[in-house]
């Protein structure tokens, strides 16, 4: 089995959970009980995943990093949570129509509930449309929500220049930074509020951070009541081995990731190569430059992707087909990029990552070669 | 997806792949679904004397449930007339591929290739009559 699905999970790394393994049945105690032994040992142990969580971001103040059970809380944290606590401020919260659908939905609920929310348009590689974003701000914006990294084609936004942006406006700004982390280098200088995942970057399910800027004091309103950990912000009880999880996988993803880029940039282009050299009308849907190298979605005109899935199934990929989905909608990211319909439904997205090998993306190619040349022959849109 | 073995037998090697002549006032064409929705089937038979299907063949785009589904109602056709395919129903070809609830327009959209390729075939004959009186 060859696992090329890296943007939807990454495998443990055995050096995590090795560092986890201590604090299930060892260093049990409570990381909030700060009365005895076992507890301070757990709080240290969160304090120095805390550290590490903040290193890989630059984040001068730990402190500023929230523990969550990953990165569909730390976006509702720092979206509901900034809507509602600055809602005299103003109305306006602005998105993108590609943003993840935990971004999305919560954009959505406090639609509902009132605020006045603009969904941005991205130009047809994947990347915002800064003119449409520039217009969409008012002196009733407080929030702008952009992610750092998309999803299912893997463009890389201007953060830093949406944040500066926001900041001359007095905007408060977000970023979903779960498929960029370890990736490529990431900031805070510009960005209030990032959003960060544990099993993106080869740590636990489970866990994730938000980061919120203390220099400029924010606050976000919680999702829920409880003990007040988290200074407030956060009830509930961390679970220290987590924690240590991602705070593990973090310093590992920052000492690695220069030597893993390189790596998966070879790979991009080797893999791209054979494609495009054996098949035509095949389309790479997003930016092939302003992208992270393990993530490719690709096109293949006259076939449709699940059934090019069904063909490998010794291969874990995705696809952004009406027929993978429970829906029947194709993805809205690569509708979004004002591609012709039916490549909506004719594409996959391989996913490389750290235990990727240079074999297993040959015969990847290969197969899919293999599989769409079978697959065009029986097509009725396809015309040799 | 987790297809039944029916499907995954019937992608892999699929029955009836092809196209026949389209000119053949013999031949029934049906084109249904769109490239947009992800599901396009292309079906056709061919009529002889005796009011039998004698040929049937497909070309699917779409997914494993969609080239299945072609794949099994075209080998079914075959050798019945045309008002026995016409009473082979989308729950029989669902119920043998044990087709999945979100996949069942698939079986549908093959039993509307079958039924529009004989409507194709029936009025490609009563032009054909038409001529000879």
């Amino acid at each position: 089995m060859i696992y090329l699905d890296y943007q939807a999970t990454t495998p443990c790394d055995q050096r995590v959970l090795d560092k986890m393994l201590p604090y299930f049945c060892e260093i049990y105690g409570n990381p909030h009980s700060s009365t005895h032994v076992m507890g301070e040992e757990a709080a240290d142990a969160v304090e120095k995943a805390r550290a590490q969580v903040a290193d890989i971001i630059s984040a001068e103040n730990p402190k500023d990093i929230i523990f969550t059970s990953g990165a569909t809380e730390a976006n509702n944290l720092a979206i509901q949570g900034i809507a509602h606590f600055y809602k005299e401020r103003g109305n306006r919260i602005i998105t993108s129509v590609i943003e993840h659908p935990c971004v999305l939905e919560t954009c959505k609920a406090l639609a509902r509930e009132g605020f006045d929310v603009v969904f941005v348009p991205v130009l047809s590689n994947g990347i915002i449309d800064l003119d449409s974003f520039k217009k969409a701000i008012t002196s009733e914006t407080i929030l702008a929500s952009i992610m750092t990294v998309n999803n299912e084609i893997g463009t890389c936004q201007p953060i830093d220049e949406i944040g500066k942006l926001c900041h001359e406006r007095g905007i408060i700004f977000h970023t979903d930074a779960a498929q960029a982390i370890g990736k490529i280098p990431v900031n805070v200088k510009n960005i209030d509020l990032m959003s960060i995942s544990g099993h993106k970057i080869y740590g636990p399910k489970g866990i994730g951070a938000l980061y919120i800027n203390g220099k400029e004091r924010l606050r976000v309103s919680p999702l829920f009541h409880g003990g007040r950990q988290e200074r407030g912000m956060r009830s509930g009880t961390l679970p220290t081995p987590l924690c240590v999880g991602i705070g593990a996988a973090c310093e590992i993803a920052a000492k690695e990731m220069r030597e893993e880029y390189t790596r998966l940039v070879a790979f991009k282009s080797y893999f791209l190569r054979q494609i495009f050299d054996n098949l035509p009308k095949v389309y790479l849907n997003g930016d092939r430059d302003k992208s992270i190298p393990g993530c490719i979605n690709l096109s293949f005109d006259g076939v449709e992707g699940e059934g090019i899935m069904l063909g490998m199934r010794d291969i874990c990929v995705s696809s952004g087909s009406a027929c993978s989905s429970q829906t029947l909608e194709p993805s809205y990211v690569l509708k979004s990029l004002s591609i012709r319909e039916d490549l909506a439904h004719s594409s996959i997205r391989i996913g490389f990552g750290r235990f990727t090998t240079q074999e297993e993306i040959e015969y990847t190619a290969s197969k899919i070669i293999e599989t769409v040349r079978k697959l065009r022959k029986m097509s009725p849109i396809w015309n040799d | 997806m987790k297809y039944s073995k029916e499907v995954m037998d019937l992608y892999q090697n699929p029955k009836n792949i092809g196209s026949l002549d389209e000119n053949d006032a013999n031949v029934g064409t049906s084109v249904v679904g769109a490239p947009s929705c992800g599901d396009v089937i292309k079906l056709q038979i061919k009529v002889d004397e005796n009011g039998c299907i004698s040929d049937a063949k497909f070309k699917a785009f779409g997914c494993g449930a969609a080239i299945a589904s072609s794949a099994l109602i075209t080998d079914w056709v075959q050798g019945k007339n045309l008002e026995e395919a016409k009473n082979i129903k989308n729950k029989d070809v669902a119920e043998h591929l044990s087709l999945p609830p979100v996949k069942l327009h698939c079986s549908v959209l093959a039993e509307e290739a079958v039924s529009k390729a004989i409507e194709d075939y029936q009025s490609k004959q009563k032009n054909l009559n038409k001529k000879i009186i």
